[in-house]
């Protein structure tokens, strides 16, 4: 269980997932994402955080 | 585990996202993912592209919840998703590990009372600005002031709030603010190139891959840079302009006036981590963030409990990144006899196929927001984009990567039994897989999507040029219907994987990747060159943190040595290395020179973990004067009882030699808290020894803040020096004699210390074999390239090929630990698969016009291709699992005969005479 939807949470679900394993992603808001999701853009691209 | 579920009111299996009730909903409140700056309904989805993508009811603003009248929503919601039956649940869990990734809170800089910011508008905070820059933000991506909505001119950033401030209860720096600060500055001079930005800060700590020289293109662009810390912020009622008042390094006092501050306020442990670290039995640690150790970065204090990103410590996106793949495969080591046993692979339709059926093309032209339907016309776009050949039919959507609008192309490309697919939106580097998987789900083959980024290319580089950018959308899309028309299936190739790995490079990054893999139930190689493991982490005889790092290592290197999964291969060098993702061949030579060895080995996955050493400078008397070392050496000297501290009157040390300079353009990050390491050690031998530490910015990042602190406290002095007036050193009649220019003080400084320290660069090893061999792409600054800065930290471009470690840059022990770990997690995703499906972007022969010349083979970065005897003549043969599609084979080949999938002749020469057709 990876308690946190935000990109670490996210990565590690995804890792594990991919690895063969079940994983249950819990998250306290209404949707996933964290703050990167309401960032513009990243270093040093300037790619979009979504 | 047990988890409390809100109930959010609406059914997210029947939610379409349609948005309807949202416009009904009379309830308007502050929008938090805007940070309050715009408004949202009380029903409500975070942001377009949220996922699930699904309303959700906040019930402390709902009219229903609240006084049991409106139920606007209920009656508007076609889909009958909203459901006010909902109830809190108590769900149970059964799980074997449990990871932590809670994020950040951020600083209310309320608490800085003299910034006023409750007060004004016009202050804002780091995120707060984050949302005015954005295209989908509150002001659509015009950089506007709240108080009046008009263009602050003059804007100034202040680093440091809640952060290195004792008064605001968090000493620690918070890590990211100097790194966000710059790239706001530089975001916000592209949406306005003649803004005056303005930084104000104590040290910018642009540490790590790639920022030092980010923060000189800032300056470059004309941000300027003041380092002084704002003592405080006024606004004026009128014109609700900004005073701020500050003392310059002079010690002059200074007041200048802004028309918007932004607050570039700092991380602090997410709310509720009490209530987390109480429910699962962990500890946290004196700032409230979760409490690790040195060397279990990942690590709670509660056996299978791990932590993943900035609740360990504040960090940024890829140091998140980089940690919850290390906490996954610590994790996975933990479940290594469940792996498999709960999942199944996500299986799609099968494919149509027709080869006979005419091209019938669905377009989607993307909006972004108002990122590309800002500038272009999208109507226009899509009016015309139907008046092309072969096309069907063409949609316009809000955003093309929101779930809504993958259903939505999946039923429009049933429904219309479209075979091939234009998707005109930003770039196929980051979305082209989302759209191929809405391919797959469609019955259609994956390579019968062509995309347009009409982002970059049209309303981002023409932004100012509307009708130009219309015009150039339109040319675009109607090229790539051009060469949809031609494009075809192809097939994913199969390649097995080889279930073992190589880790190249024997130190703490090496070892750890090593036994992780290891551990997770997969046998592997690990290649040393020298005769002993242990790398840097040898020469490392004391923490800042306290733990003993040659008690880690002994211990450490014998659980390696014993493990059987592990066959080490020491004094061992790397003669011929070929093969690509899931079939590498290695030919070893290990032993002593008299009976030097040979072995050939074979693998699915490489890690590099090649590490770095400090480098060696020409500079400061440094080989010619016995008086002057290397912070390594110091350390050694120290540990080793060489040097008597007890005999030193006064030590001094100089940052950055040959580091942030024309030598190497980078920040080594490492070398400040050694400095300090060895400082505070000294101080502990001897007290009396004066240590003074000439720097340019100290970058004790993340809680190592506090022994820079405590160096302070201890008497160790800081004196900066400008690059352009770099400290001087004389050698006279055998003392050492330093000069040195303080900023502070305007004039020079002599000092005649006992020995003189160089803290220098980190340089990466040559790594020829790897590079040549296998073309692993290097970066600018000579360490190995990761394939995305952010979200690929740990995957090289080679397919199959790992990095961690001072390999891709230098880097403390915890991060380096984490870093290992992350590279054995995703190693280990494709050694678990057991195949691998390659790319269809990759070269074919056609051996009937094939004339055997060898120029491809010749030319083929990869080793991808390559000539062999077909009955009496020589053909090109390609390695489809090797090729990386880059397309050069295809030039040279004098006969044409090689194509490269979804780039043939035919498609680029019929999108090239389609740019020739009038509109």
């Amino acid at each position: 269980m990876v308690v946190g939807g935000g990109i670490a949470g996210i990565q590690a679900s995804t890792d594990l997932a991919d690895a063969g394993f079940y994983v249950y992603l819990v998250e306290s808001s209404s949707a996933i994402g964290g703050v990167m999701a309401a960032l513009d853009k990243t270093f040093p691209t300037n790619d979009c955080s979504i | 585990m047990k988890v409390a579920k809100q109930p959010r009111y609406v059914n997210e299996e029947k939610c379409t996202a349609c948005g309807v009730c949202a416009i009904y909903c009379p309830v308007s409140v502050p929008d938090p993912y805007d940070e309050n700056l715009s408004h949202r309904k009380a029903i409500h989805i975070s942001y377009t592209q949220a996922a699930p993508s699904s309303y959700a009811v906040d019930p402390n603003n709902c009219l229903f919840l609240n006084r049991q009248e409106c139920k606007q929503c209920t009656r508007t919601c076609q889909a009958e998703a909203i459901d006010f039956d909902q109830r809190p649940e108590i769900l149970s869990y059964d799980v074997g590990a449990l990871i932590l990734s809670p994020g950040f809170s951020s600083f209310n800089p309320s608490r800085s009372g003299s910034y006023n910011y409750p007060d004004s508008p016009n202050i804002v905070t780091g995120k707060e600005f984050e949302r005015i820059c954005c295209a989908s933000g509150p002001y659509v991506g015009k950089i506007l002031r709240p108080s009046d909505l008009k263009r602050p001119d003059k804007i100034a950033i202040i680093q440091c709030v809640g952060s290195r401030d004792k008064t605001s209860g968090n000493p620690y720096c918070s890590s990211v603010c100097c790194k966000y600060a710059v790239k706001d500055a530089i975001v916000a001079l592209e949406h306005e190139p003649d803004l005056d930005i303005t930084i104000f800060f104590m040290d910018m700590r642009m540490y790590g891959k790639g920022f030092d020289v980010f923060h000189e293109r800032a300056k470059a662009g004309g941000v300027k840079f003041v380092r002084s810390r704002v003592s405080n912020i006024k606004e004026n009622p009128e014109t609700r302009n900004l005073a701020l008042k500050y003392a310059a390094e002079d010690g002059s006092l200074r007041e200048d006036t802004y028309n918007l501050v932004v607050l570039a306020n700092g991380l602090e442990a997410p709310q509720g981590n009490s209530t987390l670290a109480l429910a699962t039995g962990t500890r946290l640690n004196r700032y409230g963030f979760c409490e690790t150790s040195l060397f279990s970065p990942l690590d709670t204090s509660r056996e299978g409990i791990f932590v993943a990103g900035a609740f360990q410590g504040p960090k940024a996106i890829p140091d998140s990144v980089i940690q919850a793949g290390g906490s996954a495969a610590s994790a996975a080591e933990l479940l290594t006899s469940a792996r498999g046993t709960l999942v199944t692979e996500k299986e799609f339709p099968e494919e149509r196929t027709d080869p006979d059926e005419s091209p019938k093309i669905g377009v989607f032209v993307c909006h972004c927001g108002k990122n590309i339907g800002g500038v272009v016309d999208v109507h226009e776009v899509k009016k015309y984009a139907e008046t092309l050949p072969d096309v069907v039919t063409v949609e316009d959507n809000l955003y093309s990567c929101s779930q809504d609008t993958q259903v939505l192309i999946r039923d429009t490309i049933i429904e219309h039994k479209l075979n091939r697919i234009v998707v005109a939106a930003c770039t196929p580097r980051t979305h082209e897989p989302l759209f191929q998987d809405t391919n797959r789900e469609a019955g259609l083959n994956k390579c019968l999507v062509e995309m347009v980024n009409i982002r970059d290319q049209c309303s981002w580089v023409h932004m100012h040029e509307k009708d130009a950018a219309t015009r150039k959308a339109k040319d675009l899309i109607r090229m790539a219907v051009a060469k949809a028309s031609l494009i075809e299936p192809l097939p994913e190739p199969i390649v097995k994987v080889s279930p073992k790995g190589m880790i190249i490079g024997g130190g703490l990054s090496g070892m750890t990747a090593a036994l992780s893999l290891a551990r997770q139930g997969f046998e592997c190689y690990l290649i040393e060159r020298s005769l002993e493991l242990g790398g840097n982490l040898r020469h490392t005889y004391f923490t800042l943190e306290g733990p003993d790092p040659q008690e880690y290592l002994d211990q450490f290197i014998r659980e390696v040595r014993n493990h059987d999964n592990i066959h080490l291969f020491s004094d061992a060098s790397i003669e011929k290395i070929e093969g690509f993702v899931g079939n590498f061949k290695t030919v070893l030579s290990f032993g002593d020179a008299e009976n030097r060895k040979r072995v050939e080995i074979e693998h699915g996955i490489i890690i590099i973990a090649t590490g770095a050493k400090p480098f060696e400078p020409d500079e400061y008397l440094y080989g010619s004067h016995e008086k002057v070392l290397i912070q390594q050496t110091l350390e050694k000297k120290l540990a080793l009882q060489e040097i008597d501290a007890g005999t030193l009157n006064h030590i001094v040390m100089i940052q950055c030699v040959g580091s942030r300079d024309e030598t190497h353009r980078y920040c080594s990050s490492i070398c400040c808290g050694q400095a300090i390491k060895n400082a505070l050690k000294i101080k502990e031998l001897n007290p009396e020894t004066e240590v003074t530490i000439l720097y340019r910015d100290v970058m004790t990042y993340g809680f190592n803040e506090d022994f820079y602190d405590l160096a302070r406290d201890k008497g160790v002095m800081f004196i900066r020096y400008e690059p352009d007036q770099r400290p001087r050193v004389e050698d006279l009649d055998g003392k050492l004699r330093l000069t040195v220019r303080s900023p502070l003080m305007k004039e020079d400084l002599v000092l005649d210390p006992d020995l003189l320290v160089l803290s220098t660069a980190m340089v990466p090893h040559e790594n020829r074999t790897l590079v040549e061999q296998l073309a692993v792409p290097l970066s600018s600054d000579q360490f190995f390239l990761e394939s995305h800065a952010q979200l690929k930290p740990v995957d090289s471009y080679v397919d199959g090929i790992y990095l961690c470690g001072m390999a891709q840059f230098p880097k403390p022990i915890d991060e380096r630990i984490a870093q290992a770990k992350a590279a054995a997690s995703k190693a280990a995703i494709l050694l678990a698969k057991g195949y691998v499906k390659t790319e269809p972007i990759v070269s074919s022969c056609n051996t009937d016009k094939c004339i055997g010349c060898g120029l491809c083979e010749y030319f083929c970065p990869y080793s991808a291709i390559r000539i062999t005897k077909m009955g009496k003549l020589k053909k090109a043969e390609v390695i489809s699992a090797a090729c990386k599609g880059c397309g050069v084979c295809a030039s040279y080949c004098p006969t044409r005969a090689i194509d490269m999938g979804r780039f043939t002749d035919d498609q680029i020469t019929a999108q090239i005479r389609a740019f020739g057709e009038k509109h």
